[in-house]
């Protein structure tokens, strides 16, 4: 009570929330974050906007304790911290709804929210639940919700436990005593239109008493929910802008760059595609995820699906590999109809899948290249029932060398090879039957770095010329415009254009991502 | 007032979620007493009744136990070894034919504290060597079976020891003592699964474990806690199973460690954790008790029970997973 003046800002212009300045953090082959700038003003919602891969998710980890920045400053209030967990991020008074829900959903709301802290709910060890629902219908009343703190958390709706997420996240102002941070990661994906309209108010009401960073794909929600957009491209802040009278196209402008002007993806070496009857034909193909689409690939041609996080994409591409299930639609392969009941059907009709996680979808780890490489065609390894192993070496030797994989040599374990070799392997996996029509590449190049990613272009390139059908779904925009024949743009499950994508005549990123968001 | 409200309270959690698959166990038990019921009269006396109630209660002990370890998605298989340990130390330390002991309760209070000690290294070779709760639990039963060959040494010690011999034999409102030491250990199970941390934190790690530890809460000394906490469980088992024979046996658990597993996934508890419970398992074992009774009953031969028990733990886990398995997910 003594202390007036400390709570009253003595310079004109206040310290901010959060802030912080050249934030770097390397993984292996690549670097998220390249001396990443951000503030957060008190009382402000700020908007995070970036493509895939830009080091948006790397900057939330780190600032909540989950990731050590190997360089850079992150000051709370204007003092610098340094936060080693997520405890230590709340005791700074930062907090983060996480975009994979984290609750536990077999306890109730109320010790979801308490989790961790309990205080006076729990004494020696033993539960006082009407104390515990006092102190959650306390966190729950501060965001004006009306959900029953006793009711067990997944027999709420998602809108509703991400309320317990806010609740639970706003229990650190108890701890810091400060007007808390508040992070939402892609707090929209998983709700309905009319949920969104609900927690943006829910937003609007914590700037009254919080900071909030804001974090969506979606750019229109940026623009309507912040008050400023801090624009994230390859690990870097490339600009900040006020939403009230930003221009959308100026932000797209942003998060994309400029392509670089060198053949990184060897476009000369595309091959023009003959207009003959498609490889691959699909005709309103729905799952759960995706509806009505439609897909058309000539033999020789690359097809890129572009979308953001939730537009469907890789739910339709592994459709095509018999894994997602489909309602309706028909797909063909040269004119023959097909039904890809599981995997199996489909590599027997020569359709091969490049997974997105290689290492736990794509590769089997600890075993050799050569097993790795010859996994799917057994057969054209053995001899009856049996591994010939002369038969097995010729052919994985020949295409180690094919494919200039650097290994010391086909007995390898796998994991021991560079991500890009690696990569090499598992696409040689579908070559050596001879027999493949068809490649599926779910993010083929994720986590290589330029080099490898180059020679994948390359690779992919010749695989085409050798009149393979390729499915693309790129790890980048730009990536997807370099390799790309042709471009379907995908948004909320549906194919919403296409656009003609040949060497000379690229469309412009901005045209694309438009649509996308 | 703050005391109503909060049994109110706690009632109601339990109210929700999913009242389909919680009501599945006691109508199959329901169900099954009346199928066996209508085919045996000899199933429906009174007496039987109270043999199957009474056959239950070292299994009823032992799967208390386990829940907890099922609820937070590990598994335990110690019991027997535990037991036997159990079973030879309070038979040497109560009045018996091989020593002058006679230290009556203490005993039986060494008995379950060694228990608890097996348990907690169950626990901390979990959670401090990496050891998977599988090989670790495999592991200390050996150990306890060990421990009781040793005590052993070759000689039968037979327990004089009248309190301890009278909990097997004396009733009470027509049921064994042992069966009420039983029922009070549902109770205290119950308890401490509603409304203790550890009960709460021992569901929610099978929940979603990551959960707790990004929560700031230190997940460890739970585990560890709660396999001490089985351990007791079982060695109150051993002290039980002693005084049914009436002599320390090493192997007095033998088999209890699948039949509490069978039980506790009978009654609904998921072997991956995060749901189910001690009422469940309860239900569960009285549910096991019924059918093996009741086979025997309407005439089918004894030898063939170990092959119904396993049929029936492979069909319960099949019964509960499928609605899990359209998820692409590998199981090991």
């Amino acid at each position: 009570m003594s202390v007036p003046a400390e709570r009253e800002p003595t310079t004109s212009a206040p310290v901010p929330a959060l802030e912080v300045r050249g934030l770097v953090k390397h993984y292996p082959g690549v670097k998220a974050l390249d001396g990443v700038d951000l503030v957060v003003h008190q009382h402000e919602v700020l908007g995070l906007a970036g493509e895939n891969g830009a080091g948006k998710s790397t900057l939330l980890k780190a600032l909540v304790g989950l990731v050590t920045p190997d360089a850079g400053e992150i000051y709370v209030r204007g003092g610098a911290v340094k936060l080693r967990s997520v405890v230590d991020a709340a005791d700074h008074g930062i907090g983060m709804v996480f975009q994979e829900q984290s609750l536990v959903p077999n306890l109730t709301a109320a010790e979801n929210i308490l989790l961790g802290g309990e205080g006076p709910a729990v004494r020696r060890g033993v539960y006082r639940w009407d104390v515990m629902r006092r102190l959650a219908q306390e966190q729950l009343d501060k965001i004006g919700s009306k959900i029953d703190p006793l009711a067990r958390t997944d027999s709420l709706s998602f809108a509703d436990r991400q309320m317990v997420e806010i609740a639970k996240v706003l229990r650190i102002e108890q701890r810091s005593q400060h007007p808390p941070v508040i992070i939402l990661d892609e707090p929209t994906s998983v709700l309905e239109s009319k949920e969104i309209e609900t927690l943006f108010a829910q937003i609007r009401r914590l700037r009254e008493f919080a900071s909030v960073v804001f974090v969506s794909h979606r750019l229109d929600e940026v623009l309507d929910v912040c008050d400023r957009v801090t624009v994230l491209r390859s690990g870097q802040s490339v600009g900040e802008v006020a939403t009230a009278g930003a221009v959308p196209r100026e932000l797209h402008r942003m998060m994309i760059g400029s392509t670089g002007s060198d053949d990184h993806y060897h476009e000369n070496a595309a091959t023009p595609v003959a207009a003959e009857q498609p490889r691959l034909s699909v005709r309103g193909l729905s799952g759960k995820s995706f509806q009505d689409i439609d897909l058309d690939v000539a033999a020789g041609e690359i097809v890129a699906i572009v979308g953001v996080h939730g537009s469907g994409r890789e739910d339709v591409c592994r459709a095509l590999f018999g894994i997602e299930p489909t309602t309706a639609g028909e797909i063909r392969m040269d004119g023959k109809k097909l039904s890809l009941p599981n995997t199996r059907a489909a590599c027997a009709a020569g359709i091969g899948y490049v997974p997105a996680e290689r290492k736990i979808e794509g590769m089997v780890g600890p075993m050799s290249v050569a097993e790795n490489m010859t996994l799917t065609k057994q057969k054209a390894r053995c001899a009856g029932p049996f591994v010939a192993p002369k038969k097995q070496a010729g052919l994985v030797d020949r295409w180690i060398e094919r494919l200039s994989i650097r290994t010391p040599g086909r007995d390898t374990p796998i994991q021991r090879l560079s991500g890009g070799n690696q990569q090499k392997v598992v696409l040689a996996r579908w070559l050596v039957g001879g027999d493949i029509r068809l490649l599926l590449l779910d993010h083929p190049t994720r986590g290589l770095d330029i080099g490898a990613r180059s020679e994948v272009y390359r690779l992919m390139r010749e695989l085409a010329a050798s009149g393979v059908a390729t499915v693309l779904l790129g790890d980048s925009l730009e990536e997807a415009i370099g390799m790309a024949d042709r471009i379907l743009v995908m948004n909320d499950g549906r194919v919403v254009t296409e656009v003609a994508c040949p060497n000379g005549g690229k469309p412009s990123p901005l045209d694309l991502v438009k649509e996308m968001v | 007032m703050t005391v109503t409200s909060g049994v109110a309270a706690s009632r109601r959690i339990f109210r929700r979620g999913a009242a389909f698959r919680d009501a599945g166990p006691p109508v199959a038990l329901v169900v099954l007493f009346l199928i066996f019921a209508a085919l045996s009269p000899q199933f429906r006396s009174i007496e039987n009744v109270q043999n199957i109630v009474d056959a239950a209660a070292v299994l009823a002990v032992v799967t208390c136990g386990i829940t907890f370890v099922l609820m937070m998605g590990s598994i335990d298989l110690s019991a027997a070894g535990v037991m036997g340990a159990s079973a030879l130390t309070v038979s040497l330390l109560v009045a018996n034919n091989r020593n002058d002991n006679d230290f009556g309760l203490a005993g039986i209070a060494v008995a379950v504290v060694l228990g608890c000690a097996f348990g907690c290294l169950s626990g901390l070779a979990l959670v401090l060597l990496k050891v998977p709760s599988f090989m670790a639990t495999l592991g200390v039963s050996a150990i306890g079976l060990g421990v009781a060959t040793l005590m052993f040494a070759g000689v039968q010690p037979n327990i004089t020891d009248a309190m301890l011999k009278s909990w097997a034999i004396e009733r009470f409102l027509g049921l064994s003592y042992l069966t009420w030491i039983a029922a009070a250990c549902i109770l205290v199970g119950w308890l401490i699964q509603r409304y203790t941390r550890l009960g709460r934190y021992a569901f929610a790690i099978g929940g979603a474990e990551e959960v707790l530890t990004l929560s700031g809460v230190k997940v460890k000394p739970y585990k560890v806690a709660v396999f001490a906490l089985a351990g007791a469980f079982y060695g109150l088992g051993g002290v039980m199973v002693t005084s049914q024979l009436g002599a320390g046996l090493v192997q007095a658990g033998n088999g209890y460690d699948f039949s509490a597993i069978t039980a506790a996934v009978v009654g609904g508890t998921l072997l991956t954790g995060g749901r189910g419970g001690i009422l469940h398992s309860a239900v569960g074992v009285v549910l096991v008790m019924v059918l093996t009774n009741g086979l025997v009953q309407v005439g089918v031969s004894p030898y063939w029970q170990g092959g119904v028990e396993g049929l029936i733990v492979v069909a319960a886990v099949a019964a509960a997973v499928i609605p899990q398995r359209r998820r692409n997910q590998v199981v090991k």
